[in-house]
């Protein structure tokens, strides 16, 4: 037993100090960037960064394509707003309630969809997130098409004033890191090597002997949760729950910051989503129809750059052990 | 007056006869997802766009050529086939090889871009389109009021399922699209061509796809965005009837059109998502669908 986890430390080693030396870097980029980037702007990538990096665990690691994670990031956006405004709730409680419910959406979800795969899967996924479309249409407390406005931030644990721009930044730099760190951890766990393996060839895993619907349904919940947190953290940042965050393109979207940055990388899903929304902001200003722009670089993605920018970049690396 | 649990009849059947309208609907769009399904294994998520490109031709050739609606009754599905061959062609077929999901993706990158462009170019106001003459007025029932044109779309989509599940069912043609789709290989070195066989069968799926809009655009308003949320429910549909089953995707559509339109009457609120609870429920009991096989 230890000396199988040493042998695979050992294994993993190599790549893990380079890994390491780029996140340093990209985390001392993203300390000093609300310095020259407009600071709302940085969050926004932030928030979708979390968001494909969850939505990448399940695709990239386990092979399961999601096509509604929207209903936990816009679902918990609604938590969170809710929380903080109607009950007056601090903003980390509101966090917390926003990824405890989409982890225990996600376990309903998981519940039903996780026994069929593939595109079956999607599918599946996919019309259980637009029931949770309807229901934020109608229920109540969301408000509808108007959603719920004017959330405070509030001060998080009481102390930090989170109205102050780069105070709300450092937050959300603190969540993304902390979620990021997760996956990474989880990624490189012996339940995340099983992940791998499922999504390698499942039969084999479980002739192995590992329950797999059991592993493919945490790792569900799992993404879920992040899912959550980073719908609520945007909640958050623009003190607004919409029902956008909700629809199924918002799904799609979630899926193309991961497939154009690349499925199955660490970073991948942070470029991708960092491309998409500067994109997105870009052409906001143009004439240019977004939709259609978007819908090009996915059937580019598709058809011509599957493994993504940084599955590229990985792909052209000489020398990688794996 | 006579009423039945309550309710008047009247509002009874007006909103069964809305129920059944909406299930041809469904059962039209997941009748072509499922033929697309069975033979490319791809989930068709241009269908929703592809129906909606097929109300804008029908709209175009009214208000552009003078063409009216029985005109646009063939003309638009052979345009949208055609769209569907030459993407199929140019796009799809480069994907077999992988796994099926790139198809999903494909095909949703392709729906941006047509409902994306549509929009760009009429905003999302909807535009009107005319019943035909020979279809306007109704018929008084004694119980209910049926609109003609009502009437002819449901007789119609019946006859399209009907022919459709036919044709792959019991005809030569569809025993080789059939042996097609269990195996590829063999039935080409019958002297069949498969790649042919597969693009037809994605542009007849589409011109299904294509001629359900063409019946709509006189009910529902033109718009960019007519297929958008429509397209999510035929995808209910055709998990809850089972992928790739024909029979399945028609009798499940006008089934779960007709229950849509019931709980209209009694629980007017959970309209909206009881299709996605039926198919909640039907995928914990059967998760391979009403009519899907295991696999």
């Amino acid at each position: 037993m230890t000396v199988a986890s040493n042998s695979t430390r050992v294994a993993v080693r190599g790549p893990a100090i380079g890994t390491m030396l780029i996140a340093a870097v990209l985390l001392l980029l993203a300390l000093a960037a609300p310095f020259v980037l407009y600071p709302v702007f940085l969050m926004k990538v932030l928030c979708f960064a979390l968001f494909a990096c969850a939505f990448n665990l399940l695709i990239g690691f386990a092979g399961l394509l999601s096509f509604g994670h929207a209903a936990f990031f816009g679902g918990a956006a609604y938590v969170a707003a809710h929380v903080v405004k109607e009950w007056g709730w601090a903003p980390e409680a509101g966090l917390l309630a926003a990824t405890v419910v989409a982890g225990l959406m996600g376990l309903v979800f998981g519940l039903i969809a996780i026994r069929r795969q593939g595109i079956y899967f999607a599918m599946i996924t996919l019309a259980l997130s637009q029931m949770v479309f309807f229901l934020a249409l109608q229920l109540p407390f969301t408000h509808g098409e108007d959603g719920i406005q004017g959330v405070p931030r509030g001060l998080l644990f009481g102390l930090f004033d989170l109205s102050q721009p780069l105070t709300m930044y450092y937050a959300v730099l603190a969540i993304f890191v902390a979620g990021f760190a997760l996956i990474w951890r989880t990624v490189h766990s012996p339940f995340g090597q099983v992940l791998k393996a499922i999504r390698e060839n499942e039969p084999r895993a479980v002739s192995l002997g590992y329950r797999t619907d059991r592993y493919k349904l945490v790792a569900f919940v799992l993404s879920a949760s992040l899912a959550g947190l980073a719908g609520g953290t945007k909640a958050l940042v623009f003190q607004l729950a919409s029902l956008t965050d909700v629809t199924w393109q918002m799904s799609g979207e979630v899926v193309l910051m991961t497939l154009l940055g690349g499925m199955g990388t660490l970073f991948g899903p942070v470029v991708g989503a960092g491309l998409v929304v500067t994109l997105e902001s870009y052409l906001a200003s143009t004439s240019l129809p977004v939709p259609v722009v978007i819908g090009c670089i996915f059937v580019v993605c598709v058809l011509l750059f599957r493994r993504g920018i940084v599955g590229e970049l990985m792909a052209r690396l000489p020398k990688r052990g794996h | 007056m006579v009423s039945l649990l309550g309710i008047p009849p009247q509002v009874l059947f007006g909103q069964l006869l809305l129920g059944l309208i909406n299930g041809s609907f469904y059962a039209l769009l997941s009748l072509g997802l499922a033929v697309i399904f069975g033979m490319l294994n791809v989930i068709n998520f241009a269908h929703g766009a592809l129906y909606m490109v097929g109300a804008f031709v029908a709209w175009l050739l009214l208000t552009y050529a003078g063409i009216g609606y029985w005109g646009a009754l063939v003309v638009a599905p052979v345009v949208v086939g055609l769209l569907g061959i030459a993407l199929e062609k140019t796009m799809l077929s480069r994907l077999y090889k992988l796994d099926h999901l790139y198809g999903l993706l494909l095909t949703f990158g392709l729906a941006l871009i047509l409902e994306g462009a549509f929009r760009h170019q009429y905003g999302v106001s909807g535009q009107p389109y005319p019943i035909p003459a020979a279809l306007q007025g109704g018929q008084n029932l004694g119980f209910m009021f049926l609109p003609n044109y009502r009437g002819w779309v449901v007789v119609a989509s019946l006859v399209i399922c009907f022919g459709t599940w036919f044709a792959i069912e019991r005809t030569k043609l569809g025993a080789y699209l059939r042996a097609a789709t269990e195996n590829p290989t063999l039935v080409q070195a019958f002297g069949i061509n498969v790649p042919v066989m597969v693009s037809l069968t994605y542009g007849f799926g589409v011109a299904l796809a294509g001629l359900a809009g063409v019946l709509a655009a006189p009910i529902y308003q033109v718009s960019p965005l007519m297929g958008t949320n429509l397209i999510i429910i035929v995808f209910a549909v055709v998990v809850i009837g089972g992928m790739g089953s024909i029979l399945g995707a028609i009798v499940t559509g006008l089934g779960l059109g007709l229950l849509e339109g019931l709980t209209k009457v009694f629980y007017p609120e959970a309209s909206n998502i009881v299709v996605f609870v039926v198919m909640a429920i039907v995928l914990l009991i059967k998760p391979a669908g009403l009519f899907g096989r295991e696999r």
